[in-house]
């Protein structure tokens, strides 16, 4: 079985809500737009106090190339645009609507039938995707027609779809691919025609064998689909390793794409989206947010309107357990741990998780034993301990030249140290005096 | 909620390794030698291994809390425990009290503690116990008693080793390999040496061990081990009267303790594949020049000590392989 | 006998031999280098902290050999006598500059900012500053964290363990940029020293609303603008919800100090005043 050749981990999968079939979530009293839910430029309010939305109205302009529009997930009237706390922990620019009564554009088509048939060519439905406002639903929330866009000179070969879900606990994708998998098919064809290719694959983890079996009996239905499993190891849903385990070529250091080996990847619940934008018309503000917990009593898949604060997510799941001592946005291994529950529910949350006080502290570290274990279990073939060191002693020449941009802050290093040393800590604050340099300079040239 | 919410940077998790749960580990890989070394030489060897661990453990203990006045006490890691048992194999069971205590103090207080405590020591702890012990007490250091003597301990009979017997046959002596125990013998640890070494399937057995529970790597002991197989193979093919057979050469002396429990001491042994292996071949070749070459009937300890000088090169020279590093076309 | 003299000859050929090795060698990669740079680095003071904007003493020498005046540059360790030294060196004129010193524009002690959440890791502001907003609900304030402490080389900072403020120390502080260049808030500003040390600045820089900054912190400025009217020279302006005092245009009258009905003002280095509370 195929997997990525270079380090990864093994941690406790822990999918409690893997039994757990995808249910709505209530619609907020509020609900709290951010300008910013992707990476790139903000998005422009072309709303104002006082105005009434629909659900599916747009009220954040794409900023630029390398942005995304906003859409209302809910009708009533826009209180206010002002700042709120987001998951990185500082206020930002967002438009809050009051909601009144649950009023949808008439464009959309809320019919559950599948739509399979799609004749738009290949600019169109890049178009399509960009007015919906779809970006990558992984987590890292790149817009997505950026990505099909590749830059002159690079062909796409084939297009990969990440159903891998690596992470522990989090079970969004997996319950999609369940409930959902005439859809992301559909949605699959329909990005293979908007790039250009025959090929695709879906890679999924042989722990969720119901959806690899389930995908494989509807694939054969649509041509050149196909799909690998994979085993499981974690961080098999990075972009990078996945292009390794699947087609088995490597994307060279940054600033190369992945489709300067010739692959797309784009997770399912982006593909998801994108079927949802280009045949039912429906822009990107709805996801579906995993709400898990050890301690929570019930864990869940909701399909959430963005904008909803997580406060309510976790209500809904069970209340906000006693021993809580950490909220992490997204998975326990890339997740952002967040200071407030106030936090709306953005286009790249694919889970809210609650971790008990006793779990969330960090052990006190002791010095590093040299024992290597962080060296092999590097699936980008880095010496983590070494770019720690040199980072701690503020040395970023020779951070840079050990080549501390091609991490992909996983986290296999400090998830295996038997030091418990915070060897990414130093790693990220690494990374982020390096990318200062390398921006300068290339300013100057 | 009755706490303050916790805020730190990802991974949230931990996989539960420890520094621990790796020395404990490697104590366990310990037993099966220790237990043979008791069933060999008896009180002796109960006596020199209970010194050497308690010697250890104390002053670690004291040079922490008295003289680096840390807070954190670390004699509860185990690293201390392991070199005190490595330190009491590397030494005859008929060794005086007083030079175990020196030895200890040698290892811990100068090769560990001074150099700031695990993680910071260039050269393995033991090691240099043992080395300094060797050069400053050539003549208790290398006086091996008979086996099976169970109640004796500084007054048991002594006799030669086979390492002896090796190096006087280099030297022309033509009947030396004939007085050889036969090799089935020195695989169970049944001819004398020191406490820890003389059992080569006890050894392999914790070698078994700590790859099953992922402590170490294969690399160094297999390379080090092929190493040592290939060369002395080559001399004994080349003149079987001179050279002992390349099986003599793997079940006798320290070689089976230094390639499996010595060299592969996290802190002095290189960070990736690559170096390890380079270092395995280079403590391989060096120990056979040694035994076959130098004046020192055994070069394990000697060869171990060299190439830990060279560990922070190797780990400058050998990167591992860069993800994408290779650009396809 | 013979020996002697052997060795006398062998030992003197090869000390010949080297002797010209070293000498052809002195002369053919030999450095010109302006004898001056090394007479102005002797009276430079050799600290090499970078606070000129040159990497080192001796980089900063070279750069005044090389210029023709010495406008703009400024040693701030040496402040005033050191430059006029270097002028005198180079025999160029010195300018006339007011000696700097560095100040900490937050007042966010413990009892002033109650802390909301716990930081669990590596305790540098640069790292907490790229994750979230800080163990209290202040999202402008110091962090606590002793960055700017590890970055003085003067022993200028000293963290206070009570308020978990940073205080500087003004005689130790050269005034160097190193601890505002590692703030990564931007929390210390170099002010100038003023007249008798006495200084007056605005001691918060938190950029939020007046609700949320009050919220936050209990001397927060809160933009209410009653120091811009107050104050009689026009040094005080308002700008990202915040207070700033132009230390060129302020006159020291200490009128904005009292007027503030958060405290958020301080005047330091003065004489305690004789009527408390008079308006």
């Amino acid at each position: 079985m195929k997997t990525f050749r270079i380090g990864g981990v093994h941690p406790e999968g822990n999918k409690l809500s893997a039994r757990k079939a995808i249910c709505k979530a209530a619609l907020p009293e509020q609900a709290v737009f951010l300008l910013l839910q992707h990476i790139g430029i903000q998005a422009i309010p072309i709303v104002k106090k006082g105005d009434m939305v629909k659900v599916g109205t747009k009220i954040a302009e794409s900023g630029g190339f390398v942005s995304a529009p906003v859409f209302s997930s809910v009708s009533g009237k826009v209180n206010k645009i002002d700042n709120a706390i987001d998951a990185s922990g500082y206020r930002k620019l967002a438009i809050f609507i009051d909601v009144e009564g649950d009023e949808w554009e008439k464009t959309i088509d809320r019919t559950p039938d599948l739509v399979k048939e799609c004749c738009l060519t290949s600019e169109e439905i890049i178009e399509k995707i960009k007015d919906a406002g779809v970006v990558g639903m992984g987590g890292a929330c790149f817009p997505t027609h950026v990505k099909l866009t590749p830059p002159p000179m690079c062909k796409a070969e084939c297009l990969i779809v990440n159903g891998v879900e690596c992470e522990p606990y989090l079970t969004a994708d997996y319950r999609l691919m369940l409930e959902k998998t005439d859809e992301i098919l559909v949605g699959v064809a329909i990005l293979m025609k908007a790039v250009k290719v025959n090929k695709a694959y879906i890679g999924i983890e042989n722990n969720k064998l119901d959806a690899i079996r389930l995908m494989k009996e509807k694939a054969s239905a649509y041509f050149g689909i196909e799909i690998v499993p994979l085993r499981v190891k974690y961080p098999q849903g990075g972009e990078k390793q996945l292009i390794d385990a699947i087609i088995h070529r490597r994307v060279p250091a940054p600033p190369a794409l992945p489709v300067h080996v010739g692959a797309i990847v784009q997770n399912v619940g982006t593909v998801f989206a994108v079927y949802e934008a280009v045949q039912k018309n429906k822009p990107l503000f709805e996801r579906v947010v995993t709400v898990t917990g050890k301690s929570l009593t019930r864990p869940s898949n909701f399909l959430t309107r963005i904008g909803t604060p997580m406060s309510q997510l976790i209500n809904a799941a069970g209340g906000l357990p006693e021993d809580t001592g950490k909220i992490i946005g997204g998975g326990p291994m890339m997740g952002k741990a967040l200071a407030t529950v106030e936090v709306p529910v953005c286009k790249g949350t694919s889970g809210v998780l609650l971790m008990s006080e006793k779990d969330s502290r960090r052990m006190i570290p002791q010095p590093c034993i040299r024992c290597a274990k962080c060296v092999d279990v590097c699936p980008m073939g880095l010496e983590p301990y070494l770019l720690a060191t040199y980072s701690a002693h503020g040395d970023w020449e020779r951070v840079e030249h050990e080549m501390i941009m091609s991490c992909i802050e996983c986290g296999s290093c400090q998830f295996t140290c038997p030091s418990f040393r915070p060897i990414l800590d130093y790693i990220r604050l690494g990374k982020g005096k390096v990318g200062g340099i390398i921006r300068i300079r290339n300013e100057k040239k | 909620m009755a706490n303050k919410l916790i805020v730190s940077l990802s991974p949230h998790v931990h996989g539960g390794d420890s520094v621990q749960k790796n020395m404990y580990g490697v104590l366990i890989a310990l037993i099966p030698a220790l237990l043979v070394s008791f069933y060999m030489f008896g009180v002796g060897a109960v006596i020199v291994t209970f010194t050497s661990v308690a010697a250890c453990v104390f002053f670690e203990w004291a040079i922490t809390k008295f003289i680096l006045k840390r807070e954190q006490i670390t004699i509860l890691d185990g690293s201390a425990a392991v070199t005190g048992i490595l330190l009491a194999f590397n030494l005859p069971s008929n060794i005086p009290l007083w030079i175990i205590i020196i030895g200890a103090l040698v290892a811990i207080g100068v090769a560990k503690m001074t150099f700031g405590g695990l993680g910071c020591n260039p050269f393995n702890p033991a090691l240099a116990g043992r080395i300094f012990l060797l050069v400053s007490f050539p003549v208790q250091m290398t006086s091996w008693p008979n086996i099976g003597q169970l109640s004796s301990y500084t007054d048991a009979e002594t006799g030669a080793t086979p390492l002896a017997l090796m190096k006087q046959a280099v030297h022309g002596d033509i009947e030396a390999l004939g007085q050889l125990p036969d090799i089935f013998d020195l695989f169970l640890g049944n001819n004398p040496g020191c406490i820890g070494e003389i059992s080569a399937l006890a050894l392999l057995l914790g070698l078994v061990y700590m790859l099953w529970r992922k402590i170490i790597s294969w690399h160094i002991p297999v390379s080090i081990l092929v190493t040592v197989f290939v060369l002395t193979g080559l001399m004994y093919w080349v003149n079987p009267v001179a050279y002992a057979s390349p099986f003599v050469h793997l079940f006798t002396g320290g070689l089976m303790l230094g390639a499996i429990f010595m060299a592969t001491d996290y802190v002095t042994s290189p960070m990736t594949h690559k170096g390890m292996i380079i270092y395995g071949i280079a403590i391989g070749f060096l120990t056979v020049v040694i035994r076959v070459f130098g004046s020192y009937p055994e070069g394990m300890s000697f060869a171990i000590f060299i190439m830990n000088a060279f560990t922070p090169l190797i780990n400058t020279f050998c990167k591992p392989k860069r993800f994408g590093e290779v650009v396809r076309k | 006998m013979g020996l002697i003299v052997v060795a006398v000859i062998s030992l003197g050929s090869i000390g010949l031999i080297s002797a010209m090795i070293l000498y052809g060698a002195s002369k053919k990669f030999a450095v010109y280098e302006d004898s001056r740079i090394k007479k102005v680095l002797e009276v430079l003071p050799q600290a090499n902290c970078g606070g000129c904007g040159y990497p080192g003493c001796a980089g900063f020498a070279s750069a005044c050999v090389k210029a023709t005046s010495l406008e703009g540059k400024l040693c701030p360790v040496g402040g005033q006598n050191t430059m006029e030294k270097v002028a005198s060196v180079l025999g160029l004129k010195v300018e006339v500059t007011e000696p700097f010193v560095a100040v900490v524009r937050c007042n966010g002690t413990c009892s002033n900012r109650p802390q909301q959440t716990l930081y669990d890791g590596v305790r540098s502001c640069a790292i907490i500053n790229s994750i979230y907003g800080g163990e209290t609900g202040c999202m402008f304030g110091c962090l606590s964290c002793g960055d700017c402490v590890d970055a003085c080389q003067f022993g200028g900072i000293r963290m206070n363990r009570e308020t978990g403020l940073p205080e500087i120390d003004e005689d130790m502080c050269t005034a160097c940029g190193a601890c505002a260049k590692a703030c990564p808030r931007n929390i210390i500003e170099l002010r100038p020293k003023g007249k008798n040390n006495h200084r007056v600045y605005v001691q918060c820089v938190n950029n939020d609303k007046g609700v949320l900054a009050r919220k936050a912190c209990s001397v927060a400025c809160i933009d209410c603008g009653k120091c811009v009217k107050v104050c009689p020279f026009e040094a005080i302006t308002l700008e990202n919800n915040v207070a700033y005092i132009d230390p060129m245009k302020c006159k020291l009258c200490r009128k904005c100090e009292m007027e503030c009905p958060q405290d958020a003002i301080v005047a330091v280095n003065f004489p305690p005043r004789k009527v408390k509370n008079e308006i």
